[in-house]
């Protein structure tokens, strides 16, 4: 499987999805620069990473979305290519247009960082597909914008399309208040894009794919996008 | 046209230099200096840059031993790790900035210790802060801590440097100066470390990163001087932070590292551009010329002077290799930062500033660092303290709740949850509790850090406190399996020239070096930072000991987890020690009594002890014994595994003084029935005296005969720092 990690100045968790992804395909993927003007061929994934792309000094993922690699990425996902965006990555991807909605301030105000119990929601993507429907994982969050926020419309396609990737729960998987990190709307931690083929999420599976750092359960979801190579 | 003033003693004394100070640069200088002249001696001649009433005692300290790679007088302290690597670390104060502008001033410290690691050609890997503010029923107090704790996350999660550790204190002594520490670790490979020496006559003095403005102008000063009623009108000395640049900078420095670039390369901290060129100069045995007409500014119209002395955040300074100016300029335009090639090194001595095609500044290089005061202050010896008063009865159960609660002890996750403490993917061991773990990335090794001081015992006993800071830094360390392996000091204290705190520093400063000296953990950097009072209350003696361990093996890690039927087991010696002790100072109001003392034998001991019986596997659990003594420890070891536990009284003596001493050299450890026996012959056999004081497991937690709800020890320590906090 052929993997590319799409690196901004302020990028920083380029090297953790790295990692991730060379781990679950046994490839270390290719880190593009956002200067670059095309793709590597052949490409099966695109995965944009965490961190402060431009430091965030605009909306979040808004200048990186206007990077010269962006064109590139869309052009890559309307060909029906695989796309990943977590954390600061869903914000850019969010930004050029590929996933609906919006990713607001969090509703404490303040930076969050600690372990959330996600509900996997649907396994109907290869981003899913790893994880037994309505699986209860544990992965950490780290973000200052990620409440997703988006109108009464836009909140019942998501659902009615069963694009609702993963859902903030309770260790029993109930998507209560307390649970939520950030205010999203419906507890959401992460949605699919119509074609099932482009996924946003705050949480970073790629900071619990490993036993050492107190759990895998991210790994699951870059094993399972790592099958890829076996169907094609 | 900007017409500078003239130089006289008066503005001499403006610009903080003492008459007899100001008599020398007229000796130095055979003449007037001119305005930039004396800015520049201003700037290296503060107390924060020269060091001139620490230098006499820091010198005592122990800064060598075989792992140490660079001990204290570059950027950072870098120590050997093994397989060809080494950690680079130093903790430094940011506390004046922070007490006026707490988010851009605690924000722009974890600025400039990052910039301190990676300036050596190190990745930073690991980040913590010890903090101290005033009584937290104070407003200002609520201000300062949000503040800090948003600065140090907002400049931190978006480099991208995981902040796993550090400290929180509150005491009244803080009120008017809070504290600021930040450290940063970073990893390297060692044989490509980066020195500030200039080597080369010819050489071209390359400006990198931000541009200057007129920011933080007089900053360095400004913290080597007490506080007035009008400390918060010097918010225009404190500087801002660009963490995006910053992590620019770091990734186009180490690149350029990489291409073999790099003759010599320093950053520019307090007295920006002053410090860095006249550092590398005279490291180098090198003389500096600067054209200033070439620095990349962000205001219109700036001076020499201003140029000189301002302390914008995001700069480097370094000597390049010409052959390799193409290289370099195509790393800087691929980062898009700014650079610029502002002077060159020359063969004299002497430091030569140009600004708009006149000379601006030409003086002795050397004499600016090599010249600079150096005092030795008159000193107090702390008065040894009254012995402790009669201790009322309390409940120890109501007593520990207490204590969970209090602000000082309560869980410090409403902190660490601000910062980013996984980001990297290397975190093993996050924020909470002893020591956190950081894996070396790639490789089955990883690095402990942990950042400690008990100021109410350095205040009542300069020495035994000194101690007692590097003591429990090492049992920090040994309680998750890590080899102890060096220091970085952060000295806070007030008016040195007090006679009582200058004796202060020195009891804190033998203590301290004592410590290093027996716990083989050499001081590789440091900073000092004095005149931290206001209106004449100096805050406690603070100095802030940040310590890195090692582990060969992840699996030398010793975990929190402990298993229902463990039986819990004390190592080292109790005999119920109260003076200067938290219960005393939280629950009643009183600081009273000697601090215990610390046998540093005995230390090394235990800490041995607990390392090699988790090597033998027979260990669930172990956590170091410090404030609030067996209870809290106990409390903690059963909110962090989530069981209960029951501790027994001791028919020797009373309640309080058995669950709340405070005596050094103790662990708390968890063995199952089969490891028991061993673990008691192992202890016997060190000379660690060692003994049952309870059992892990059910649904309640026992001290002596008291029964709590785990949920009522959980919840106090859960809430008591938010709500201390809450308006």
């Amino acid at each position: 499987m052929k993997t590319a990690v799409v690196v901004f100045p302020g990028s920083n968790c380029d090297r953790d999805l790295a990692v991730a992804l060379r781990d679950a395909t046994g490839v270390a993927p290719a880190m593009v620069w956002h200067k670059e003007t095309a793709l590597p061929e052949g490409l099966d994934l695109v995965a944009i990473p965490g961190g402060f792309s431009f430091g965030d000094y605009l909306r979040c993922g808004a200048i990186a979305a206007r990077s010269p690699i962006m064109p590139e990425v869309v052009a890559f996902a309307a060909k029906g290519g695989r796309v990943i965006g977590i954390c600061n990555g869903w914000q850019v991807l969010q930004e050029v247009g590929l996933l609906p909605g919006a990713l607001m301030r969090n509703r404490t105000l303040k930076f969050v960082c600690r372990d959330v119990t996600l509900k996997v929601e649907t396994v109907a993507s290869e981003f899913t597909r790893g994880y037994r429907q309505g699986q209860v994982v544990t992965i950490p969050v780290a973000h200052h914008d990620g409440a997703f926020t988006g109108d009464a419309d836009l909140l019942d396609a998501l659902e009615a399309e069963d694009r609702v990737a993963f859902r903030y729960v309770d260790a029993e998987g109930n998507p209560t208040d307390a649970a939520n990190p950030n205010g999203s709307d419906r507890n959401i931690a992460g949605i699919l894009s119509a074609n099932r083929k482009v996924l946003g999420m705050m949480p970073h599976p790629e900071r619990l794919a490993d036993a050492a750092l107190g759990g895998a359960d991210g790994a699951l979801l870059f094993e399972g996008l790592a099958r890829v190579a076996e169907v094609a | 046209m900007f017409k500078e003033p003239d130089v006289t003693q008066e503005l001499a004394a403006a610009h903080g230099l003492k008459a007899d100070e100001y008599q020398r640069i007229l000796e130095i200088m055979g003449r007037t200096p001119s305005f930039t002249e004396l800015g520049i001696f201003s700037a290296m001649w503060n107390e924060h840059c020269s060091y001139k009433s620490s230098k006499k005692w820091l010198r005592t300290l122990p800064t060598t031993g075989p792992q140490v790679i660079c001990g204290p007088g570059e950027n950072a302290g870098v120590v050997d790790i093994g397989d060809g690597q080494a950690v680079v670390f130093k903790m430094e104060s940011h506390n004046h900035p922070s007490f006026i502008e707490p988010y851009q001033g605690a924000a722009t410290g974890v600025g400039g210790i990052l910039r301190d690691v990676f300036t050596m050609g190190a990745r930073p890997i690991a980040a913590m802060n010890a903090l101290s503010f005033g009584d937290p029923a104070l407003p200002k107090t609520k201000q300062l801590v949000a503040g800090v704790v948003a600065g140090i996350g907002g400049y931190g999660n978006a480099f991208g440097v995981p902040t796993v550790g550090g400290e929180l204190r509150f005491h009244p002594a803080y009120n008017g100066n809070c504290l600021v520490n930040a450290f940063a670790a970073g990893l390297v490979d060692a044989d490509r470390i980066f020195y500030s020496a200039a080597s080369g006559v010819g050489m071209p003095v390359v400006y990198l990163g931000a541009k200057t403005g007129r920011d933080g102008v007089g900053g360095a000063t400004m913290a080597s001087a007490e506080f007035g009623e009008d400390a918060e009108e010097k918010r225009p000395t404190v500087q801002v932070g660009d963490p995006f640049t910053e992590k620019c900078l770091l990734e186009a420095c180490l690149e350029l590292m990489e291409s073999g670039a790099v003759i010599s390369i320093q950053d520019m901290g307090a007295a920006g551009l002053t410090c860095s060129a006249v550092e590398m100069g005279d490291k180098g045995d090198l003389g500096i010329e600067l054209d200033l007409d070439a620095v990349p500014c962000r205001e219109d119209a700036m001076t020499a002077y201003e140029m000189m002395l301002s302390e914008s955040q995001e700069r480097m300074l370094m000597v390049l290799k010409p052959e390799k100016e193409a290289e370099a300029k195509a790393i800087f335009e691929k980062w898009d930062l700014d650079f610029a090639i502002v002077g060159h090194t020359i063969a004299e001595d002497r430091f030569v500033v140009k600004h708009g095609g006149e000379v601006k500044a030409d003086m002795p290089l050397k004499a600016l660092s090599g010249n600079a005061p150096e005092y030795d202050r008159p000193w107090v010896e702390t008065p040894q303290a009254a012995p402790v008063g009669d201790v009322p009865h309390m409940d120890p159960g109501e007593a520990l709740l207490k204590l969970l609660a209090s602000p000082n002890y309560a869980s410090r996750r409403w902190v660490w949850e601000q910062y980013d403490h996984m980001v990297m993917a290397d975190t093993v061991r996050r924020p909470g509790l002893d020591a956190a773990i950081v894996r070396v990335h790639g490789t089955d090794k990883a690095l402990a850090f942990t950042s400690d001081v008990t100021p109410r015992y350095c205040r009542a006993d300069p020495l035994q406190g000194g101690r007692q800071a590097v003591a429990e830094a090492y049992r920090n360390l040994c309680a998750v399996g890590a080899r102890p392996l060096a220091t970085t000091d952060n000295l806070n204290f007030g008016n040195p020239e007090r006679p009582e705190i200058m004796g202060q520093f020195v009891g804190c400063i033998k203590g301290i070096g004592e410590a290093c000296t027996a716990l083989d953990m050499p001081i590789v950097s440091g900073n000092v930072s004095l005149y931290n009072e206001t209106n004449g209350n100096a805050i406690l003696p603070t100095p802030t000991i940040g310590a890195v361990g090692l582990l060969e093996r992840l699996e030398d890690a010793i975990q929190v987890a402990p298993k229902a039927g463990d039986t819990l087991v004390l190592l080292g010696a109790t005999t119920g020690h109260l003076g200067q002790s938290a219960v005393l100072s939280d629950i009643w109001g009183r600081e009273e009594g000697a601090p215990p003392t610390v046998d540093l034998e005995a230390e090394r001991r235990a800490g041995e002890l607990v390392r090699a019986l988790h090597a033998g596997g027979l260990l669930n659990a172990a956590h170091d014994l410090a404030d609030g003594g067996l209870a809290l420890a106990a409390a903690e070891l059963s909110i962090a595994s989530g069981l209960g536990v029951e501790l027994e009284a001791n028919g020797e003596m009373g309640p309080i003084p058995w669950f709340f001493g405070e005596d050094q050299a103790r662990y708390l450890v968890a063995a199952s029935d089969d490891q028991l026996e061993r673990v008691v012959e192992m202890a016997l056999a060190a000379g660690v005296p060692v003994r049952r004081v309870g059992s892990v497991g059910g649904e309640t937690f026992r001290i002596g005969a008291t029964v709590l709800a785990l949920g009522q020890v959980t919840e106090a320590h859960e809430y008591g720092l938010p709500d201390a906090l809450a308006s």
